[in-house]
């Protein structure tokens, strides 16, 4: 709370006085409150005109959960950085709010319920002057009075020159090369990069890289050419390539370590998110470093900083990456049994790396892999299992239906797993859970929690990745015809990465905090928060 | 830091003695240019800003005195001497400046005259993070006649073996026709790993190498090792699939070379054993691989693997035969773009300047004289009614009236008496043509 005082003005520090002396259910009336604000202050920018709304738009930051730290607005703001860290005594952030509010209703007595009403009905009159005051000075603290407009993050909105303008800035002002984007692209996903393998971004750099950590460079051509593929191996390699940096790193003289740190670190992610957009679990792992970086007591030696930062990464790994699988295999296992025929989709680490355990558990079953184009990364999950003795088929997804029948069991992996429920994973994994849930098989998905995230999405249109196009040129008996697609101009090749699967179609949840059902997945969020 | 230049600029030129002789082989002009500015403008092109340049004391002297071999570079050039009669071949220079040499390195050759993309050699180092990482290029065929040379000379016992991998980055296989008696042997080993394997034949080597700084200790405690091209680099392809590289435990060896290397890959792994965990987990994790069609995970599990890029199209050349001196002259120009004639030259009206010519400074060019598709160096006089066509003068020529010179390389200081008519020779330097020479 402290941190958010000194954003707010002062007609705000009252309530917030009042909001701690009255306890958790003003926070309800505080979040009505600015529901109700946030609707007056939506009047008036339709009156402004769109051209102000977008201006208004961009310093917005959520204020009331908001981490002053400009680091968090450079970073997406759908994965507002600042909602685990601060405040768990204001409840659920407000965005969110829709989901925790029914889950923490308890059932209020007549004389709360009065109470309520009355203090909302102060609540009311006090924002009304507010609001009449505020809308004078709209420009300049917008921050504080619309903490539920969320800020769409930058890598969504490529189709707006100028967001485009702004991150070429930004990028130019931390030295990292802008990477161009390559092809037609399809019009529905036109607000999203897409990028050519052909053209790495070390094309311009310079050789030894000075800007830019030589681990994180090998890092980041790394993802862009594919070599660290899969959200776990994503995830290690970065903690690890920051494990480098922070051994490389020396403080400079007037700094501080816990500050410098991080700062030091934010040319460094944005190159990577230059290479290949960010992942949940990346996200995640971010957020981590950079609050243990900065909790990091002044008056540390640098020495005793850097192998505490150390020994926190190696212990982030080994809970959520090696614990977490060891747990979630142990769940999993539980629910195969004999005679099962299990259908894996793609090559998802935790599912391979269960599927292995339960062969060493001595559970008989057989599995059928089901592969796409143009990744074909199920022909890697076929040569683990086959290598440990499992039998295995192996069909494109084409054949879905032909052999779901046979099916007794479905596994699949995620990417990532959204704040409503929704999965979200390789592409064709969507449509996989459809036709497993008409045929009647059960779905589970196994996550990790540390890949659960505040993100709320419905469909897979909004927020994607767009791979290299050319990967779907296929050469067969020496003709590619695809071979001059740019020449057709009505033509785009799409080659997309992720894809989201509602809720409905997926029976349990796998997590190494137990089974749970899809929805379950913002109270396991909140849980986390609490922890931390 | 990331990668630490060392430019080879010791060698002899022994392939065109006719040329070194007299000027030492770093300093030869390429277009005016002294061949060593090439691969250091390519160095600083890519953002290197200190590189560490091996070479004679000759050189060294020639470089900070003679105003004429003025490099201007705004690198830092770290100038590391070596006796000339020693007899040192590159990777004994290496082991020289071991002390200096404080991660991986990039060894480039002062006779490479390129354009190629360096990340792209680079990329390969790092993205797989490879332990040797090369640069060549398809060779081109010189078309102009050598001076001195009667028809073209087929040197066929020099030809160069590769085998690269279906992806044709991977370098499976490395020999010289002459180490091989009588023909070609593939371990087994290889077609295990890697049953499709493109040979090539017509590739110039550009002497550009990535190299790994345990390369450098293992060069170290290895003083066998004398030539990078020669010994290093095929001794690394080969222990790529060496079976003690693939599995932790070293066996006794009879190879006294092979356990030194092991000794410093373990101690390697040693130091690094906390964060090789960490990229062991995140291989595990990760589902790609280079290779399919057989059970072993990528890289068949290889920790040293050897890279090589090989380019299509571009200018590579490495001047160290009179033939590839012409040839490089002819194009090297494109390399840079100065204005072809130099502003301090003396140029008198009538006369004809062909646009491949290049003219260097404080020249004097008198009337009615003709320079096509040449090279004429600083300093040089060139009087009247004088035919130049397909020549590389070098400085301080002076070419008397009515000379004709075709085809021909006139090293410096040499005098061309009046009316020589000079067809494809080699003028060695301060030599003089009487008038009326043939």
């Amino acid at each position: 709370m402290a941190d958010c005082g000194e954003a707010d003005g002062p007609e705000k520090k009252d309530e917030l006085v009042r909001a701690k002396n009255e306890g958790k259910e003003l926070t309800k009336e505080e979040k009505q409150r600015l529901r109700k604000e946030k609707k007056q202050q939506k009047k008036q920018k339709d009156e402004k005109g769109p051209s102000e709304r977008a201006k208004e738009k961009k310093p917005v930051a959520p204020s009331q959960p908001v981490a002053t730290q400009p680091p968090t607005q450079k970073a997406p703001t759908v994965l507002p950085a600042s909602a685990p860290i601060p405040v768990p005594a204001s409840g659920a952030p407000s965005h969110s709010s829709p989901a925790p509010s029914p889950a923490d209703k308890p059932a209020k007595s007549r004389a709360e319920q009065k109470a309520e009403r009355r203090a909302r009905q102060e609540a009311d009159r006090a924002s009304k002057q507010q609001s009449c005051s505020s809308s004078s000075k709209t420009k300049a603290p917008p921050s504080e009075l619309n903490p539920v407009v969320k800020r769409l993050p930058e890598h969504v909105q490529v189709d707006d020159p100028a967001v485009v303008k702004r991150l070429a800035k930004k990028l130019e002002r931390q030295q990292i090369p802008l990477r161009s984007d390559y092809g037609y692209k399809v019009s529905l996903f036109s607000h999203l990069h897409q990028y050519s393998r052909k053209a790495p971004l070390t094309q311009q750099l310079s050789i030894p890289s000075t800007v830019i950590h030589p681990s994180i460079v090998r890092l980041g051509l790394q993802y862009s050419q594919g070599i660290v593929v899969g959200s776990n191996a994503r995830s290690v390699a970065l903690l690890h390539a920051f494990k480098q940096v922070i051994r490389d790193y020396t403080t400079p003289p007037n700094e501080e370590l816990a500050r410098d740190l991080v700062n030091k670190l934010k040319p460094y992610i944005s190159f990577l998110n230059q290479c290949r957009p960010l992942s949940a679990s990346m996200g995640n792992a971010i957020k981590y470093i950079k609050k243990e970086i900065s909790n990091i007591p002044s008056q540390f030696k640098e020495e005793e900083a850097k192998t505490k930062l150390q020994n926190c990464i190696d212990r982030y790994i080994e809970e959520n990456v090696v614990l977490a699988a060891k747990a979630i295999s142990k769940y999993a296992i539980e629910k195969i049994s004999d005679g099962d025929v299990i259908l894996v989709y793609g090559c998802s680490s935790l599912v391979n790396h269960i599927l292995c355990e339960a062969y060493e558990k001595s559970r008989k079953f057989r599995v059928i892999v089901v592969d796409s184009r143009p990744r074909l990364e199920g022909r890697e999950a076929l040569r683990r299992l086959v290598q440990r003795g499992i039998s295995c088929t192996y069909v494109l997804i084409s054949a879905l239906s032909y052999i779901l029948p046979e099916v007794s069991k479905v596994f699949l992996g995620a990417h990532a797993l959204l704040a409503n429920g929704y999965v979200m994973s390789r592409v064709g994994t969507s449509q996989i859970a459809l036709v497993a849930r008409t045929f009647n098989v059960p779905v589970l998905v196994c996550c990790e929690t540390y890949k659960f995230c505040e993100r709320v999405q419905t469909d897979s249109f909004v927020s994607n990745e767009l791979d290299d196009p050319d990967d779907l040129i296929v050469t067969r008996k020496g003709k590619t015809q695809l071979e001059n697609w740019h020449d057709v101009s009505s033509l785009g090749l799409l080659n997309l990465v992720y894809d989201v699967t509602p809720p409905d179609f997926v029976d349990l949840v796998i997590t190494d905090l137990g089974m749970i059902p899809c929805t379950s997945v913002p109270v396991v969020l909140r849980v986390k928060n609490l922890d931390q | 830091m990331e990668l630490q230049a060392v430019l080879m600029a010791a060698g002899g030129g022994s392939r065109m003695m006719d040329l070194t002789y007299n000027t030492p082989k770093p300093l030869l002009p390429v277009g005016n240019k002294p061949l060593i500015w090439y691969p250091l403008n390519l160095l600083e092109r890519v953002g290197f800003e200190e590189v560490i340049v091996i070479t004679t004391k000759e050189v060294q002297k020639m470089i900070s005195t003679d105003p004429k071999t003025k490099l201007d570079v705004k690198m830092k050039l770290d100038i590391v001497c070596i006796q000339e009669d020693a007899d040192m071949g590159t990777a004994d220079a290496l082991r020289h400046i071991q002390q200096k040499i404080k991660t991986d390195i990039l060894v480039v050759s002062c006779d490479l005259i390129t354009d190629a993309a360096l990340h792209e050699v680079v990329d390969l180092f790092r993205a797989h993070n490879a332990t040797l990482s090369m640069l060549m290029s398809k060779a081109h065929e010189f078309t102009e006649t050598v001076p001195g040379q009667k028809g073209k000379k087929k040197t066929g016992e020099q030809r160069d073996f590769v085998g690269v991998d279906g992806t044709g980055k991977r370098l499976l296989f490395m020999a010289n026709e002459a180490d091989l008696d009588e023909g070609l042997v593939i371990r087994k080993s290889i077609m295990r790993k890697h049953p499709r394997m493109h040979i090539k034949t017509g590739l110039v080597d550009a002497h550009l190498y990535c190299l790994k700084k345990s390369v450098v200790d293992f060069l170290a405690d290895n003083k066998s090792v004398s030539s990078i091209r020669g010994e290093l680099v095929p001794y690394l392809v080969r222990k790529q699939f060496s079976k003690s590289m693939t599995s932790p435990n070293v066996n006794d060896e009879a190879d006294q070379n092979l356990k030194k290397k092991d000794g410093n890959a373990n101690l390697e792994i040693q130091i690094l054993s906390r964060d090789e965990v960490l990229l062991q987990l995140t291989r595990e994790r990760s589902c790609w691989n280079d290779h399919r069609g057989d059970m072993s995970e990528a890289y068949h599990g290889g920790r040293l693997r050897c890279y090589v890029h090989i380019m299509d199209e571009g200018m590579c050349y490495r001047v160290n035969t009179l033939a590839a001196y012409i040839e490089a002259n002819r194009l090297a120009p494109k390399l840079f773009d100065e204005p072809a004639v130099h502003p301090s030259a003396a140029i008198s009206v009538r006369c004809l300047i062909g646009a491949d010519s290049i003219i260097g400074a404080s020249c004097q060019i008198s009337d009615k004289a003709s320079i096509k598709r040449s090279m004429i160096g600083a300093s040089t006089t060139v009087r009247e009614k004088v035919k130049v066509t397909n020549s590389i003068i070098m400085h301080g020529v002076t070419i008397e009236e009515g000379c004709n010179i075709q085809g021909s390389v006139i090293c410096s200081n040499a005098v061309i008496g009046r009316g020589a008519d000079i067809k494809y020779c080699l003028v060695g330097s301060a030599q003089r043509i009487e008038p009326e020479g043939q």
